[in-house]
Order: C-alpha cells, then sequence, then structure tokens
C-alpha cells in the first residue's frame, strides 16, 4: 500500500495537468459555483454587441480611446473598493474623498496663492488627504468597533462638508498646471504604446513561467504548459490589441496615459492581494476575522491598512476626474461616482460578504460600467435609461454572487 | 455487586495515585484554581499528559474542562497552583505564551478560513516568504502534501482546494494537521467528533490515534464515550470543577466512568466503610 501510493500519487499528478482533466475540472468548479470571471466575460461581450448593432460609432478608435478616459476614475477608485469589500467591511466615504483629493489637487496648484506646488507635488499631497482619511476611519473602526458603515457614512458627510467650506466662495477652481491635466489627458505616442505591449507581455510571461518552472522544481503540480502558452498569448494579445486600436484613433492617435495608470494600478493591487502574505491576511480576516486573530494575524492593523489603500485609491481616482475636466466645481465627488465604484467591484465579482474576489475585478466591472455609459450617451439614450440600467445590472450581479455563495456551501457539506 | 462496584472505585482512587512509570509528563498542572468573581470554575486540580498518549479529559457540563483547556491556551490566565511544562515550572500568560511552548489548541468551531484553501490555512498567520515579503508557495504546498500524508489523510484531493468544498471530517483533518506541521508537542481537541457522521468520526479517531503514535501529547476533549474508550490510553475525570479520578482505559469500563462523572468518587470514609 504504502510502496504503491508515491506512483499513484505521481500518476494522478500528471492526469491532472492534462487540457482535458483541467476543463473537466473547471466545469465541476462552475458547477459547484466557482464561476470565475465567466459572468463578466459574457457580460461584456453582450454589452458590446448590443451597442454596436445600436451605432457604429460604438466600436471606432476614437470611441475606445475615449471609454479608457472615460472608465479611468471609476476603475481606480473600485480598485480600493476590492479590498474593503475583501475584508467584508464597506467604505461609503470613496466618493466625497475622491472629490477632496480633486479639491486638494487644484487648490495646491492654485497660482498666486502662495501655496502653488508642482503638478506632481500636489498630487502626492492630494494621496496623502486620502491616506490620513483612511487612517482615521480605519482607527475607529478597528480599536472602537464602530461598524464601517455608519464611520464612512459619517466620512462622506463630513467630507461633502470639506468639500463645501473650501469651494463655498468661489465654488470652482480650475487646474492650470500641465503635469496634473496630463494624468487623464495625455496621449502616449504610438511607438510609447508598442513598448509598454511588449513590457506588460514579456512581465506577464515572466510571471507566469516563473511560477511554472518553481512549481516543477518542487515537483509540484504545474498546470498545462499549454494552457499557460496560451493564456500569456491571449492577454499578451489583448495588450497589442488595444495598443493597435488606440493608435488608429483620428485626432490624437495613442494610448491614453490614464489607462496605463489604472492597469498599473490594478496589477500592482492584484499582486499585493495574491502573491503577499499582507494580501493572504486580507483574504483571511475576509473569511473569517476569529481565525486570523487565533492564527496570530493583527486583524486591526490589517483592517486600518484596508481603509488607507481605500482613501488612496479614491484620491488618486478623484485627481483622475478632476484633471480630466482640468478643474473642481462644487459637485466634485458627488452624482454616481461612489455607487459607480462599487458597483465596478461588485459586478466584477468581488463578494459584499468578505473573502472573496480578485482585484482584476475592478477593471472588468469598471469597464462594463464604463461600457454602459459611454453607449447610452452615443445612442443618446436618456440619463434615467443609464441609471435603471445600471441599476439592474447591479442587482444582477449581487443576485449571483449570494446564489454562487450557497450553492458553495452546499457543495461543502 | 456492591462489592464489586467498590472494588471499581477503590481501584480508579488508586490508578490517580500511582503513575505509570514513564519520564515525566510532557504537561502537568498542580492544584490549579481559576475563579470568575465568586464562581469557582477550577477547584484544585491535577492533570497530567505525556508525550505518545491519548489522554481524555471528559466530564458533565460545567465540569472545567473548558476552563481548563483555556487556562492552558493562555486565554485565561490561572489564579492559583502550577502548570510545569517538561517537569519545569512555566507560566503562560497568552495564546502566544502556550504557542511558544508547542501547545496547540483545536477549537470545536476550527478556525479554519473557509475561502482559503489547505495550505493557507495550515500556513495562516506563518506564511513562508521571502524578504520582501512575497509568498513562497511552492515550499508551502510540499510540506502541507507531505504533513498529510505522514498523518495518512489521503481524502482530500486537492490542498488547492478551498477548505469551504471540504467535508466535516476533512475539515476537522486539516485543524489538526495544521498542529502537527508546526512541531506541536501538546494537541488539545476540543470535542473534535461533536458534529461528525459515522465514517468522518472513524477518520478523525485514526487520525487522534495517529498523533500520540508520533510521539506527541494528545488530550482529547468528548461527551462520546465510545470516543474516548476507543483512542484513549487514560482517562481524566473531572466533576464540579475537582479530579474524580485518572484511569486507565484497559483496567475500567464506560460504567465506571459515567459513574464518575455523574456521582463522583464516593467520600473516602464511605469506601472504606465498605471495603
Amino acid at each position: 500500500m504504502s510502496s504503491a501510493a508515491p506512483a499513484e500519487i505521481q500518476a494522478a499528478a500528471e492526469d491532472q495537468d492534462s487540457i482535458v482533466a483541467i476543463l473537466r475540472a473547471r466545469w465541476v468548479a462552475i458547477r459547484s459555483g466557482d464561476v470565475g470571471s465567466l459572468p463578466v466575460i459574457i457580460g461584456i461581450i453582450a454589452i458590446a454587441l448590443y451597442f454596436n448593432s445600436k451605432t457604429s460609432i460604438f466600436f471606432s478608435a476614437v470611441n475606445f480611446q475615449n471609454l479608457i478616459q472615460q472608465m479611468a476614475g471609476v476603475t481606480v477608485i473600485a480598485i480600493g473598493v476590492v479590498f474593503v469589500l475583501l475584508i467584508g467591511e464597506i467604505d461609503l466615504s470613496i466618493g466625497y474623498v475622491s472629490g477632496i483629493a480633486g479639491v486638494s489637487v487644484a487648490y495646491f496648484q492654485q497660482a498666486g496663492t502662495g501655496h502653488q506646488y508642482p503638478g506632481l507635488v500636489a498630487l502626492a499631497l492630494a494621496i496623502a488627504t486620502g491616506l490620513v482619511i483612511g487612517l482615521i476611519q480605519g482607527s475607529v473602526i478597528a480599536f472602537i468597533g464602530v461598524p464601517s458603515f455608519v464611520v464612512t457614512l459619517a466620512g462622506l458627510l463630513v467630507s461633502q462638508g470639506l468639500i463645501l467650506q473650501v469651494l463655498g466662495t468661489q465654488g470652482v477652481i480650475g487646474i492650470q498646471d500641465k503635469q496634473i491635466n496630463d494624468i487623464a489627458n495625455y496621449v502616449l505616442t504610438k511607438n510609447t504604446g508598442w513598448i509598454v505591449a511588449i513590457i506588460l507581455t514579456v512581465a506577464l510571461a515572466g510571471a507566469a513561467f516563473g511560477s511554472y518552472f518553481s512549481r516543477l522544481r518542487a515537483g509540484l503540480p504545474t498546470g498545462n504548459v499549454i494552457l499557460t502558452i496560451v493564456r500569456v498569448a491571449f492577454f499578451g494579445g489583448l495588450a497589442f490589441a488595444a495598443v493597435y486600436i488606440c493608435n488608429q484613433a483620428k485626432p490624437r492617435p495613442g494610448v491614453p496615459l490614464v489607462g496605463l495608470i489604472f492597469v498599473f494600478l490594478v496589477v500592482l493591487g492584484g499582486y499585493v492581494a495574491s502573491r503577499t502574505t499582507f494580501g493572504r491576511h486580507v483574504y483571511a480576516v475576509g473569511g473569517n476575522a476569529e481565525a486570523a486573530r487565533r492564527a496570530g494575524i493583527n486583524v486591526k492593523l490589517i483592517r486600518i491598512i484596508v481603509f488607507m489603500i481605500s482613501g488612496a485609491m479614491a484620491a488618486m481616482g478623484g485627481v483622475i476626474l478632476a484633471s480630466r475636466l482640468n478643474g473642481i466645481d462644487l459637485t466634485a465627488g458627488g452624482g454616481t461616482i461612489l455607487l459607480d465604484s462599487i458597483s465596478a467591484a461588485v459586478i466584477g465579482g468581488v463578494s459584499l460578504f468578505g473573502g472573496r474576489g480578485r482585484v482584476s475585478g475592478a477593471l472588468f466591472g469598471g469597464l462594463i460600467i464604463g461600457m454602459i455609459a459611454n453607449g447610452i450617451d452615443l445612442v443618446g439614450y436618456s440619463d434615467a435609461i443609464k441609471l435603471i440600467t445600471t441599476g439592474l445590472i447591479l442587482l444582477a450581479a449581487v443576485t449571483l454572487d449570494t446564489v454562487l455563495r450557497r450553492r458553495q456551501a452546499a457543495a461543502g457539506r | 455487586m456492591e462489592v464489586l462496584r467498590s472494588e471499581h472505585l477503590r481501584r480508579g482512587k488508586n490508578r490517580s495515585v500511582n503513575a505509570t512509570p514513564t519520564p515525566t509528563p510532557t504537561l502537568e498542572l498542580r492544584e490549579v484554581a481559576k475563579n470568575f468573581g465568586s464562581v469557582e470554575a477550577l477547584k484544585g486540580v491535577d492533570f497530567e499528559v505525556r508525550d505518545g498518549e491519548v489522554m481524555a479529559l471528559v466530564g458533565d457540563n460545567g465540569a472545567g474542562k473548558s476552563t481548563l483547556i483555556k487556562c492552558v491556551a493562555g486565554i485565561y490566565s490561572i489564579d492559583d497552583g502550577q502548570i510545569f511544562f517538561e517537569g519545569e515550572p512555566v507560566t503562560i500568560h497568552g495564546p502566544k505564551d502556550a504557542a511558544r511552548l508547542g501547545i496547540e489548541v483545536v477549537y470545536q468551531d476550527l478556525a479554519l478560513c473557509d475561502n482559503l484553501d489547505v495550505v493557507q490555512n495550515m500556513y495562516l498567520g506563518r506564511e513562508t516568504h521571502d524578504p520582501l515579503f512575497r509568498l513562497r508557495e511552492a515550499p508551502m504546498e510540499q510540506r502541507t502534501a507531505e504533513t498529510l500524508k505522514s498523518l495518512s489523510v489521503t481524502t482530500i484531493r486537492s490542498v488547492r482546494q478551498a477548505v469551504a468544498t471540504l467535508s466535516g471530517g476533512q475539515r476537522q483533518s486539516v485543524a489538526v494537521a495544521r498542529a502537527v506541521l508546526w512541531n506541536n508537542k501538546i494537541v488539545f481537541l476540543d470535542e473534535p467528533t461533536a458534529a461528525l457522521g459515522v465514517a468522518q468520526t472513524r477518520q478523525v479517531l485514526d487520525l487522534v490515534k495517529r498523533l500520540a503514535e508520533q510521539g506527541l501529547a494528545v488530550v482529547l476533549v468528548s461527551h462520546n464515550l465510545v470516543d474516548v474508550f476507543e483512542v484513549a490510553d487514560r482517562i481524566t475525570v473531572l466533576r464540579l470543577g475537582r479530579n474524580v479520578g485518572v484511569y486507565e482505559k484497559d483496567k475500567t469500563n464506560e460504567r465506571e466512568i459515567v459513574e464518575a462523572i455523574t456521582f463522583g468518587a464516593p467520600a473516602p470514609e464511605e469506601t472504606e466503610v465498605k471495603a
């Protein structure tokens, strides 16, 4: 028995890596409720096909460029939301925190006021503001135990008040600083775009094969090598396709800088969440905070850091939104920013119950929200339709999450 | 009949005095007391467990089993008495002290994260990482697989499976294996079979035996005397925060233990009269 066991395990491991076995395992996982990003991808394709049938502009290069710029703010804010949802909390202040960051960045570049700083310094100050707000909110939640819903609701009101207070008399601050305006509006040259695509693909291949060979060395199941190559080729191909399309855009060809920024932040956030001890502890706190505490994880510290990430991402998103409008007014941070950002994370497959989801969900969800807004504007439907559609898709996403959660729990017993 | 009964009791009582001639107990509690306000949960309890044995800890509700576990785990600090670890007096002021001594408690609610996989749970809070805090998955996965294999836990198909997808017995196995992975010397199992079906109970009881075979000191807290008699070498009975006695499994029976649990040991004079 014991002498036969290693050979059996070896055979099982090899068997496990064949394409058929992987597809079968994937199908079993889907049936037991672990659908991954499947619904999101289906959603993206369906929405794209719908709008394409309504207007020919939707699939044009210039609109693709536009879409990247439109979705950037919400996508970046949603990255922070993913972290907050992963620990099973909620942050309602992100909308107006993004507004505060927009006001800060505008305030700190204002000419002739005595507090005019270079654009990047103003950006750093705005993000620091977000970090501090996150630190305060996170500390109240972690140390005193006030529910995050209430703390961040208070944060929402206070932030809105601060925006009105600062902007009160003038009501608007224009942004003249070139560095800040470039964040959302600069377009990379064609060749820079290609270089970026090459770097992304090489980095992707490096990560995939690095993990493949480290597992091979350790004698662990490696997954199918062909599937790994296909995956790298697919995502690399997406990067090249995106650059190609943007380079075809008519008046100003090239990839918008802001697209590069949010892809970078999504990759960075995904890396932190899935490859570092901190990320592992974030998932643990969201899955079972008591288990995490007993395992020696500093649950309070994790909560505080997560709210700081949320604040910083909201701030970065706010700066992007302000940069896009070349200024800030009394509506900063208002409107649908809060709900769009939370919806983006949830539509991207991040569970509201904590512990499940990926940072890349922010990108997928941001893309869906962005496509709906963009497409509805193009087709000429009213804002009412836009709100109703977004609301229904959000409801569908949360319903799906709840059903899948129940299904997974049932599959366990 | 009367004689038989008293003999049982006397033998049980004698056994608590004459300890088996093995080396010093791995963990020994002497005259340990714990009060919650005016409630005396433990009133001078003695307890010991040795390497390679399964010591069952039984008693009715309110006997002080949970309090005793929590004192050893560092969740409560003791009010009186002494704790010896491998013959040396020690103080346990927090869970970290207990962990440092190599005492692991597997609680009834398991303390696993459902959303994480087996490897991630085994290494929870003690992940292997490089200086930049990047996780080193390969060695973690290797050692998890080795540990499960050494305990003959073969029902878990993949160590990369989320714990949510495991059965109750498999989850219990993961929680126990975590104690082994970290080279603990003493493992406390709090009602490990309480919520399990027949086959899964068997799985866990086999695992308990294997832990002792690997040289660990195992303390099994259970209400189920069938389970206790199946795996335990010795049985400590508590009643209302006091010792009733320590019984050797081979020289006692379920009836005697049930009597000890419900009525406690007879008063000394009573025993003498009957003897």
